[in-house]
């Protein structure tokens, strides 16, 4: 599709709520991630209100690289069903379409098509044949290789320039998709569009600028409510309704009981983002350094002069890739003598423990790490304590080993336990014995993953990497 | 001499995709906010210090609607590295409590 005439008709269409008549689109998003837990009441009430689509996110990169990297759902397959079970009997009742973005966590195409299977597998027990487009946004290495070469991806903040090596070390590459291939599929019937990854916003705003809406309002409404009841005063009960017009917008909680006020509402722009004011969207950015927030009755707050500078197409990449293997084991300190001098105590048990693993693997050991890690002490901070810091009653200490093979990881782990688990304070002391909570003592952890992109590649319009497959279950040919 | 966890009703840290952290001083009411949030103890290299972070990278806007200030920072690694303590960086904000304002 040619990117210039796709936009006009964007803005050419009227903007009439088909279903309510008025200059608003309304849609509901019922929870801030599909699998998180969808109320079945609150969708009624969603329907009831009006809403002409119910759309929502599935994935984020919140939750690390492990998900991306190997293609799996972070939410378990009956909690995503469950979910997936309430939407679309609500979909089909309210003959409302159904868009789900990023879906199966990463929004990779494994993941995608975790998720296809589950949502086939229930429009068969619901007796339901709806037409489902899917959109696929992972990326080939070579399409990704041939566009570095010609200058068109670009390393962000605080990365640099991508190598031929790095797109290869990685397991999949996702791009985040816009708006454009959800208008596209909805334009052409779908019922229900199940999208790779996609930016959060993006799943929210396709519909409202699909019909007309101003480009500010439609990209500012679904920021705010990208995490469903994330933007409402009692954050944990359910999701949202955005009504988008022209200039403003709107936004109430599907709970009765719950409310969304101006405060609720402006803080979320500031939620996860590093910048207040801006949000980068492929196709520009949004700019709400001059909305208004206004409470419009005791639960829904109206906002207006959002504003959208459309920019030259980019699409955001996340790779992920394969690491080192972990194994963990942990221990329970209550010595007081130990509790007294614990930045002494780790720094002996850690040379302590790096001498014994260098003496038993010598060259075998490898890139190999050794962390101690103090519960009650530094553990999360990591930094040194002053000297005068009180000691505390009792601490843990998590030994994390890293290394090349899962099997190397846990013979260290092992070699270490012995004096992991009697290491004295000072050298003459008697031997201690410090308590594990668990037996075997050691824990695999399994592979690390890491992310390795942090890139924008450029593309001539929102489809150019963006592939669509059609699954039409009301035709008797596909199999079951 | 006040300390910021004096002067803000609410102070968090949260990563902000794989990359980054950001930062959010909510200071408590006008007043405070329009005495403390230019002080030179939030300067962007008293974040690259406590943080390891380069501080050309340190990126602050402040908010005068809400009282509040975002300070963003790079992760010195990655979310989710081989050293990861806090993945959602959700308790990097503590290291910030006892910073005295003047």
């Amino acid at each position: 599709m040619d990117s210039p005439s796709f936009s006009e008709t964007i803005k050419t269409t009227e903007l009439i709520s088909e279903k309510t008549g008025s200059n608003q689109v309304c849609v509901m998003v019922p929870a801030g991630a599909l699998g998180a837990g969808i109320r079945k009441e609150h969708v009624r009430r969603g329907i009831t209100a009006g809403a002409e689509i119910i759309a929502l996110d599935a994935g984020s990169t919140d939750s690390g690289p492990s998900y991306l990297a190997r293609g799996v759902s972070k939410f378990n397959r009956e909690a995503v069903k469950r979910d997936l079970e309430v939407i679309m009997a609500a979909r089909a009742e309210a003959r409302i379409p159904l868009l789900i973005g990023s879906c199966g966590t990463s929004g990779c195409d494994l993941a995608v098509d975790w998720t296809r299977d589950i949502v086939i597998e229930i429009a068969r027990n619901l007796g339901q044949t709806p037409k489902i487009a899917i959109l696929y946004s992972e990326q080939s290495r070579d399409v990704l290789k041939d566009k570095n070469t010609k200058g068109k991806i670009h390393a962000l903040s605080p990365s640099v320039k991508l190598t031929d090596e790095v797109i290869d070390s990685c397991e999949h590459i996702v791009a985040l998709m816009g708006v454009e291939p959800y208008i596209a599929a909805l334009r052409e019937g779908a019922d229900i569009v199940l999208g790779g990854r996609t930016t959060d916003t993006a799943i929210l705003a396709a519909f409202p600028l699909m019909r007309g809406a101003g480009a500010g309002a439609a990209w500012h409404s679904s920021k705010v409510a990208e995490c469903g009841g994330v933007c409402t005063v009692n954050r944990g009960d359910g999701g949202v309704l955005m009504k988008v017009g022209q200039d403003s917008f709107e936004i109430e909680p599907l709970s009765l009981q719950n409310k969304c006020d101006v405060h609720s509402i402006s803080a979320h722009m500031l939620y996860e983002n590093s910048d207040p004011y801006r949000l980068i969207e492929p196709s520009g950015v949004l700019d709400v350094l001059g909305a208004n927030y206004t409470q419009l009755n005791s639960r829904m707050v109206r906002v207006t002069g959002s504003r959208f500078e459309p920019r030259p197409y980019t699409m955001k990449l996340e790779g992920a890739g394969k690491g080192a293997f972990q194994t963990i084991s942990f221990i329970g300190i209550r010595d007081p003598a130990v509790l007294a001098s614990l930045n002494e105590f780790h720094d002996r048990l850690h040379a302590g423990l790096t001498d014994r693993i260098n003496k038993t693997f010598g060259d075998e050991a490898g890139a190999y790490d050794v962390s101690l890690r103090i519960y009650g002490w530094n553990a999360v901070s990591g930094r040194d304590m002053p000297a005068t810091a009180a000691p505390p009653h009792e601490v843990g200490v998590m030994l994390v080993i890293t290394a090349e093979t899962q099997d190397l990881a846990t013979r260290m782990s092992k070699t270490c336990n012995p004096i992991f688990f009697h290491f004295p304070l000072a050298p003459n002391m008697p031997q201690p014995s410090y308590a594990f909570p668990f037996t075997p003592a050691e824990i695999e952890r399994g592979q690390l993953f890491e992310f390795r992109l942090n890139h924008v590649v450029e593309v001539e319009h929102g489809l150019e990497l963006v592939r669509t497959q059609w699954i039409d279950l009301a035709d008797a040919s596909i199999g079951t | 001499m006040a300390k910021l966890k004096d002067v803000c009703r609410h102070i968090r840290s949260k990563n902000a995709g794989p990359f980054w952290v950001t930062v959010d001083l909510f200071f408590d009411g006008p007043e405070k906010y329009a005495k403390y949030h230019q002080s030179e103890a939030l300067h962007a290299n008293v974040f690259a210090a406590i943080y390891g972070t380069d501080p050309t990278h340190v990126k602050r806007t402040a908010v005068d609607s809400l009282h509040m200030v975002k300070i963003s920072y790079p992760r010195p690694e990655p979310q989710g590295w081989k050293g990861e303590r806090d993945m959602h960086a959700g308790q990097q904000y503590v290291s910030l409590l006892d910073i005295e304002l003047d």
